[in-house]
């Protein structure tokens, strides 16, 4: 039933361009396009007549796209942003997401504000994607360091593996610092040591 | 704190966090080196001095800045002087009521072309390497009825944003010579960052964008700058600082605040003895993250045109804050509404001059600094009158005849003001 709306994606990170594609396939759209930077991009609105273009709010090329707006002559037709101003919580959490809509004038606000509403949502799912992965990467990286603060220890002080933990998580306690950084001050420690 | 006028060769602190209590305001501001007011008066404590904390937001496009600040991201804005007279007179999408009380200054734009376009420039007019803004931009026509004869494309030409000090001046300086920019030239918007990648890249043949990126440009030797903003006219609006009307109601004391600070900030700017430390501040990578050297340079105005070493030296090529700088004068206004005009973004009308003018606001300037301190003549007066402040093609702007000054520019947009201003 969406099916006869054309949307442009322009998002420089493929990835998320990627998810936002599915999503929009998922609920329907079938005339989905993703560019992955705006070299060319008047020609590509000019073929492909997008009712909906969704660009991410990094991309410094917004200001380009303003400026093919305002050549209308150009571009064939009108070109807004958001449908209705009215609704500004969803416009807000459009924002917030770090993602912006252009949408033919006259067009529905009914028919966009799904699309809108998948994207926004897929912004936020993609960065939280992203937090978790970096969060990943950091305990990854702590437990290393852990394990080596361990095996210093452990040969410097003929501790077994249970008492080196011990030994670090009590001083971490009793610093009230966390475990990885009294961790990492044993490594540098010995590395200046040895 | 460290105390600004204390401040030696080492940074001083930031002044972030120093101010127990104070009212915190997000700005968003776009890394150039007009931000340098708003950028001191965070840092350096003249905010925090007045009960302030200013939360300096990096933004990567203007569209942002405009649309974060419509949607209360931020409480006040780094913009470009014809974005609030854009967003009341309703252009551009998503506009939304935007004023401005101060602005942060004068000078800092500047037109490069690329060394290719200029080396054909001096061969075929014999153009002088001390060449005029007008001599040079007259070369150029010439160079563009040569490439038509020959059937070559016509260059691809860069600037920042539709409603800009950069859209407007780039096209005083091309129709001054003679082009029109919409039918000569190919006019596109570059990021102001990537203009001299662009440039080297051959994706552009020339921009005209703010410091520091022309003497980037000119030192890497892809480009040769032909033309100064002070060349096309001295007293040309730059940016200025952009609120909602709504919320400079809400908080007339916090306006008044950040006004003294913004104030005390751009005389610091604007006094020599502090360019060093205001270069090293400038040059961070949380802000333009440009060579330090170069920033120093264009504080100096000591330009390299290229990197042969042509040199040229412009006073005042960055005004901080004397003659009135940070006021934000109304007939200013209205000459940009009369460029909008010229390049058929806008039409002409009584009512949209009235509203154009409503964007500046030099009340909210006065109540705050009182009325002592700002400029003695008349807020709308005649613009480029006065024998320092010419426009480059000598033509004069009343702002009480707009229609008939944008008809008596041999080059504009075709049907722009055909009208007369009796029709209103």
């Amino acid at each position: 039933m969406h099916s006869d709306l054309t949307v442009l994606v322009i998002d420089e990170n493929a990835i998320r361009a990627s998810i936002i594609e599915e999503g929009l396939r998922e609920a329907g759209h079938l005339r989905v396009t993703i560019v992955h930077e705006v070299n060319g991009i008047a020609r590509i609105i000019e073929n492909l007549k997008p009712d909906v273009i969704i660009i991410d709010l990094e991309n410094p090329n917004r200001d380009m796209m303003e400026h093919l707006f305002q050549l209308t002559r150009t571009v064939g037709r009108p070109i807004a942003m958001f449908v209705d101003r009215s609704d500004t919580a969803s416009i807000e959490a459009a924002v917030d997401a770090g993602v912006s809509a252009y949408i033919v004038d006259g067009l529905k606000k009914e028919r966009v504000k799904p699309i809108l509403d998948m994207a926004v949502s897929r912004f936020n799912a993609f960065s939280r994607l992203q937090r978790e992965l970096a969060d990943a990467r950091s305990a990854l990286e702590e437990r290393k360091v852990i394990e080596r603060a361990k095996g210093i220890l452990m040969k410097m002080r003929g501790l077994s593996e249970e008492e080196a933990f011990a030994l670090l998580r009590q001083t971490a306690m009793n610093e009230k610092k966390k475990l990885s950084d009294i961790a990492q001050s044993v490594v540098t420690a010995a590395g200046l040591l040895m | 704190m460290t105390r600004p006028s204390d401040s030696g060769t080492n940074l001083p602190l930031p002044a972030v966090g120093t101010a127990r209590g104070a009212k915190v305001l997000r700005a968003g501001f776009i890394p150039l080196m007009d931000a340098s007011v708003l950028i001191v008066a965070a840092e350096l404590g003249f905010a925090a001095r007045e009960g302030l904390a200013l939360d300096l937001v990096r933004d990567v496009s203007w569209a942002n800045v405009r649309d974060r600040l419509a949607f209360r991201q931020f409480d006040i804005a780094h913009m470009l002087s014809p974005m609030p007279v854009a967003s009341m007179l309703g252009l551009g999408s998503n506009p939304s009521p935007t004023i401005t009380p101060f602005s942060l200054g004068r000078g800092g734009n500047a037109i490069t072309l690329s060394l290719r376009l200029f080396e054909r420039m001096q061969a075929l007019t014999g153009l002088d390497d001390a060449a005029s803004a007008l001599d040079n931009a007259r070369a150029l026509a010439s160079v563009l009825a040569d490439m038509r004869e020959r059937g070559e494309q016509s260059p691809t030409l860069g600037m920042t944003y539709p409603f800009s000090s950069h859209n407007y001046e780039f096209r005083y300086w091309l129709a001054a010579g003679g082009i029109d920019p919409d039918r000569d030239v190919k006019l596109v918007v570059v990021p102001p960052p990537l203009t001299s990648d662009a440039l080297a890249a051959g994706a552009i043949d020339g921009f005209c964008v703010g410091a520091p990126w022309n003497m980037v440009a000119s030192e890497r030797g892809v480009g040769r700058i032909v033309a100064a903003k002070q060349d096309i006219w001295p007293s040309a609006p730059e940016k200025v600082i952009g609120m909602r009307p709504d919320w400079a109601g809400a908080n007339p004391e916090t306006v008044s605040r950040l006004i003294v600070a913004l104030g005390a900030a751009a005389r610091w700017c604007d006094d020599g003895a502090n360019h060093d430390t205001l270069a090293a501040l400038l040059a961070e990578p949380r802000y333009i993250a440009a060579p330090v050297g170069i920033i120093r340079r264009v504080l100096a105005g000591e330009f390299s045109l290229d990197s042969k070493g042509h040199r040229r030296t412009i006073p005042d090529y960055f005004v901080f804050h004397r003659d009135h700088a940070n006021y934000p004068r109304p007939s200013q206004a209205l000459w940009i509404y009369s460029q909008m005009i010229r390049w058929g973004q806008a039409e002409f009308s009584e009512e949209g001059a009235r509203v154009a003018v409503s964007a500046y606001r030099p009340d909210l300037y006065r109540a705050a600094l009182g009325s002592s301190n700002g400029p003695a003549d008349a807020d709308v007066r005649l613009e480029g009158a006065a024998p320092d402040d010419r426009f480059m093609d000598g033509h004069v702007f009343d702002p009480n005849r707009i229609a008939d000054y944008v008809a008596a520019f041999p080059v504009r947009a075709f049907g722009a003001s055909n009208g007369s201003d009796e029709d209103a």
